[in-house]
């Protein structure tokens, strides 16, 4: 597979903006499934996550390829997640809230520091819950445990996506497991 | 939990990263057996785990391909332009090279402003103008710049006149006479002068 998108890479390289949709495809749900775990909002993960696809198509001439792509695309990915998430203001898709089609949203853009009520979080679907409770935790836990738990990708590629040694990713694993071990309580 | 060795806790998690040495496996499987905190503790992170595991695939929307593909940036000619000065930064250096210096010679042209003139005994100067008297002779080059020469007598060399003009009757010059009034040839002089002293050096090393 590795070898058939880095045939693409350079067909595009040398000019064929259409190959790239392959490489689009390719990766499309894996990248989108990540900011949509990070951002917590169907909205902002498609722009954030065409975004990425974007910047690594302006940026394609600097992926050295006889590395993996996706580990790459992962790390525009999710730099791209934290910038938004430190950025966003609490209102900032208010309206797109209001139409949503589904309750999830509402829960992500509550700021990690209010939690809910603990009747209103027990009364939440098992799939509302999860998103809930991963929005909660701290950015540095929360991309470790997505990509682990979520991605379930091995320790030495998140150490690579993120660009930090095995160590301190073990470490925000650690303990971003405790984190949400203390959220949950007794489940 | 307080009571348990503090090393149990980070097993736990070795346990769980699938990365724990036999000895600490026995270690933190005899310690689970016996303390109720921490079997507990681990049943908790395990369920933790299953929990999240748990989230559903999230798909991604129709239109997803189709929207990055708008997004993508037009004019792949401008692209290739920059990737091709960015693998050859020679040309950008070679180009940057001669703006520069032709910058510089020409700003050098410009800014002479001023009257000058090689000093040499028994040459006269009235006003912007040198003369060298009738009867006399001027031993060694002369070079004038924003002025003009008149010889009269005779010159033993050359001379050259930069943004000026020449003027003789019966002169006697035994050298060449250059005129340069224009910033191209003001250009060669310099490239000329510039061969002339490397020559000259090199004569002198030999």
């Amino acid at each position: 597979m590795d070898a058939l998108i880095n045939k693409r890479i350079k067909q595009v390289l040398k000019g064929d903006q259409n190959a790239y949709s392959d490489v689009v495809s390719h990766y499309q749900q894996k990248l989108y499934q990540v900011c949509y775990r990070m951002l917590g909002n169907k909205h902002e993960s498609e722009d954030i996550a065409q975004e990425a696809f974007v910047r690594a198509y302006i940026n394609l001439h600097t992926f050295d390829l006889n590395r993996k792509f996706s580990t790459w695309l992962y790390r525009i990915a999710t730099n791209l997640c934290i910038d938004r998430i430190r950025k966003k203001k609490p209102d900032y898709y208010l309206d797109a809230q209001v139409a949503g089609t589904d309750g999830l949203d509402m829960y992500s853009q509550i700021s990690s520091s209010d939690r809910l009520p603990e009747e209103e979080v027990q009364r939440m679907e098992l799939q509302e819950r999860i998103q809930y409770e991963i929005s909660q935790l701290p950015d540095k836990y929360r991309t470790v445990i997505v990509l682990k738990y979520i991605e379930e990708l091995p320790l030495q590629e998140i150490s690579e996506i993120l660009d930090m040694p095995l160590g301190t990713v073990k470490t925000r694993i650690h303990r971003g497991r405790e984190a949400l071990r203390k959220q949950l309580g007794n489940l | 939990m307080n009571a348990c060795p503090k090393q149990i806790g980070e097993y736990m998690h070795e346990y769980l990263d699938g990365d724990i040495s036999r000895e600490h496996e026995t270690e933190l499987k005899a310690h689970l057996q016996s303390c109720d905190d921490c079997r507990q503790h681990m049943q908790e992170l395990n369920s933790t785990i299953a929990f999240v595991k748990s989230a559903a695939v999230v798909s991604v929307p129709l239109d997803f391909k189709q929207n990055v593909m708008v997004r993508l940036p037009k004019g792949k000619s401008g692209i290739g332009v920059q990737r091709w000065l960015r693998r050859h930064p020679i040309f950008v250096a070679a180009a940057m090279f001669c703006i520069l210096m032709s910058a510089s010679l020409l700003t050098g042209f410009n800014d002479d402003k001023e009257f000058s003139v090689t000093k040499q005994p028994n040459l006269v100067v009235e006003g912007q103008t040198v003369i060298v008297p009738a009867g006399e002779t001027v031993t060694g080059d002369i070079v004038v710049k924003n002025g003009d020469i008149v010889v009269e007598g005779a010159v033993d060399g050359n001379i050259t006149v930069i943004n000026g003009q020449y003027m003789a009757s019966t002169a006697n010059v035994t050298g060449q006479i250059d005129e340069i009034n224009q910033a191209f040839e003001w250009l060669w002089y310099k490239i000329k002068n510039g061969g002339k002293e490397i020559l000259s050096f090199l004569d002198k090393n030999k």
